[in-house]
């Protein structure tokens, strides 16, 4: 086991090289002149978006913006990052208190101020903390119902505007080959831990923040979501979930949940043959419609806050003809900016012209005190019930517990 | 002379393990140090918290809740899936070994799943073999028989989900575990075979009893050693198989994924890593004095 020096040396140098080479690897290209900032986004699935979003970063002229498309579990990705020096300056995602609280992102109030009042109010409150802006919001994302209109022709049914209707609906259409609704591949947890609340006319927090679901409304609603899985009318284990229009285009179900962003490739597959309702109102309750959508932010950890905020102003606010790109030339999406919304003409016909009409009736986003831990409560309330067959009550009665616990350390 | 060629040595040493030490330094003990100090504290979207907390993390993650029922699911998971594995290992090794031709075919047909990763194997196992709809491998093969379609991965009652999560593992895992097994049985000698047969031993059942199965001892101990720590630490094929929103079975390392990552607690997370490390460790120690795991043949 004798070295002789010179191999030694040369391991020792290869060592070194390889180091060097290392080092080279990890420059992120945020050394040089000029300000450099990064900036995150999930990946898009239509077509046609990442490039987009590289052509609006290279036409920035005040500093050098470099685009980080991320596949995959973009949120977890993006906390961890944001724990570090080396996350992005700008970033999407959707806002909670905690992301404010911990001081992780900074207030944009300074930068929408001339133009707050053209951005819809309800946008601007599901991103406000204690009275200050953190996020501008990019896009809304209606969720809503979609069916084919022929099959239900077909049974003689109206697309239905209450949860007994939309059973019954369900049972109606259900064939050997096609079932009546596809709520999800994990059934109707996912769409009832989000969306059965709004239905029954209910939220899920008070705006004193305290908790609003804790009621027999709630305890009803799920027994008839219950009911609606228990009737095996629901797809379930499809190929794709259901914010991929496939299974429906396929003609595996009859009716769908669906986001308005699918609507051009519905339209692409089956033509007109399909329109879109709100979710239906549990007894007591009304239609709603789910406005989720996307936020951009600015780091508190970023090394340029105020270049960010800066480049966040011009494509966010003042690109108003990128703002209009991104909404409407790939998948379909509602422009939060009202001005830009009213000239919209491809969401003036059609489906897309009726998820406008309901959206602006029903509408309702996020609040920004429902944190994912509270989130994972409602998941699990549901998920016990419908799947495992759990008393509806009891479980409302931890998922109620576990809010409040969480509102505890979040309120303080 | 001989000092310099000992102090050649010690470099010689450090220059092809300083790198690894290094590495393991700065990605793995200084990890678990820094997720041991954030157990202590309340970290919410935070490594750097600053308010200790003591052990309320700790009692937090152990209450009744998602985290303890993970456990209680993954101990029953355990007590199916390692005996189920060493059996089924062991059966192939035996078979494979006793072949005369194209041992070396089966061998290799048996291993190539251990080389593909979780995530593709979980995928093609939801996608294609145990999706829900009509045109699912198994539903169209048990639709020959006029069974209806099930719905593998949502059903708790009977809780079918199992079927997907334990055949993927088993697919993926035995053929490791199968030579592992095959190595043992190589080294066993023939002449205690022989020795048997002068005795009066039949073949089959009487001599794999009495001879096969202690002499694989060590090889047996440990893959019920490594399966165990594997079952524990399961977590590719449920995330990919399960949906997300659905919690019939969250791996502990789920819950924790959960807590840490999407929930941005990363003083709860810490102390569950903790403590799912703590059993691990007890379950291995534990085995090592009933089985006992590195005494002497």
């Amino acid at each position: 086991m004798a070295i002789s020096r010179r191999n030694l040396l040369r391991g020792a140098g290869g060592v070194a090289a390889a180091a060097a080479l290392a080092a080279c690897g990890s420059n992120t290209g945020r050394s040089g002149s000029g300000k450099s900032l990064s900036q995150w986004y999930h990946q898009y699935g239509e077509a046609g978006t990442q490039q987009a979003a590289e052509k609006f970063a290279k036409a920035y002229k005040d500093a050098n913006v470099t685009i980080q498309w991320i596949p995959g579990e973009y949120d977890q990705k993006l906390n961890s990052s944001l724990l570090t020096d080396d996350g992005p300056d700008v970033f999407e995602g959707h806002f909670n208190a905690q992301m404010a609280k911990s001081n992780q992102v900074v207030p944009l109030d300074d930068i929408i101020a001339d133009v707050k009042s053209d951005f819809s109010e309800i946008d601007i409150a599901s991103n406000t903390y204690n009275g200050k802006l953190y996020g501008i919001r990019m896009i809304d994302d209606p969720q809503l119902f979609i069916y084919r209109k022929s099959m239900l022709d077909k049974a003689g049914i109206k697309p239905p505007t209450t949860f007994d209707e939309l059973i019954a609906a369900a049972k109606a259409l259900t064939t050997k080959d096609v079932k009546g609704l596809f709520l999800g591949n994990d059934d109707a947890v996912d769409w009832a831990a989000n969306q059965m609340l709004a239905s029954t006319g209910q939220r899920f927090l008070t705006p004193d923040k305290k908790v609003g679901f804790n009621s027999d409304k709630t305890v009803a609603a799920l027994i008839k979501v219950k009911e609606l899985v228990d009737a095996k009318v629901t797809l379930t284990g499809a190929p794709t979930n259901w914010w991929d229009p496939s299974a429906f285009n396929q003609g595996l179900c009859a009716m769908s949940r669906q986001g308005m962003w699918a609507i051009p490739g519905i339209k692409q597959a089956i033509g007109d043959d399909f329109g879109v309702f709100p979710s239906p109102a549990f007894d007591g309750g009304t239609q709603a419609i789910y406005l989720g959508g996307w936020t951009t932010f600015v780091s508190a950890k970023s090394k340029n806050v105020e270049a960010a905020k800066k480049f966040v102003r011009w494509l966010w606010i003042d690109q108003t003809a990128y703002q209009e790109e991104w909404s409407l030339n790939y998948g379909f999406h509602i422009p939060p900016r009202k001005s830009i919304a009213a000239k919209a003409t491809k969401l003036q016909s059609g489906q897309a012209a009726e998820t406008l009409k309901f959206t602006q009736q029903f509408g309702w986003v996020d609040d920004p005190n429902w944190t994912e831990a509270m989130k994972t409560a409602m998941k699990d309330m549901c998920s016990n019930v419908f799947l495992k067959g759990a008393d509806p009550r009891a479980e409302l009665a931890t998922a109620v517990g576990k809010v409040e616990n969480e509102l505890k350390t979040l309120v303080g | 002379m001989r000092r310099r060629k000992a102090r050649s040595e010690t470099l010689t040493f450090w220059l092809f393990v300083g790198p690894f030490v290094a590495g393991m330094l700065v990605f793995v003990y200084v990890p678990i140090l820094w997720s041991f100090t954030l157990s202590f504290f309340e970290a919410q979207s935070t490594v750097t918290p600053s308010v200790f907390v003591g052990l309320d993390n700790y009692v937090e993650m152990l209450k009744s809740g998602p985290f303890r029922d993970s456990l209680v699911t993954f101990t029953v998971f355990a007590a199916f899936i390692v005996p189920l594995t060493v059996a089924l290992s062991l059966g192939m090794a035996v078979l494979v070994h006793r072949l005369s031709f194209a041992r070396a075919f089966f061998r290799s047909a048996f291993f190539i799943p251990t080389a593909c990763s979780y995530v593709v194997a979980s995928l093609i196992w939801k996608m294609s073999i145990f999706n829900g709809v009509r045109f699912g491998l198994a539903n169209v093969v048990l639709g020959l028989f006029g069974v209806e379609n099930i719905s593998w991965l949502i059903t708790a009652d009977p809780p079918w989900y199992w079927v997907p999560l334990v055949t993927v593992r088993l697919w993926l895992q035995l053929g490791f575990y199968m030579i592992l097994f095959l190595a043992g049985l190589q080294r066993i000698p023939e002449e205690l075979y022989e020795a048997s047969y002068v005795d009066g031993a039949s073949p089959g059942w009487q001599t794999f009893r009495h001879i096969t199965l202690p002499q694989l001892r060590t090889t047996t101990v440990a893959v019920v050693l490594l399966t165990l720590i594997a079952a524990y630490q399961a977590f590719d094929e449920f995330y990919n198989l399960m949906p997300s929103a659905v919690n019939l079975a969250r791996t502990p390392l789920q819950e924790l994924y959960l807590a840490a990552l999407s929930q941005q607690d990363y003083g709860r997370g810490s102390a569950g890593a903790m403590i799912l490390t703590l059993l691990i460790m007890l379950a291995t120690l534990l085995q090592g004095r009933v089985l006992g795991f590195g005494r002497k043949d």
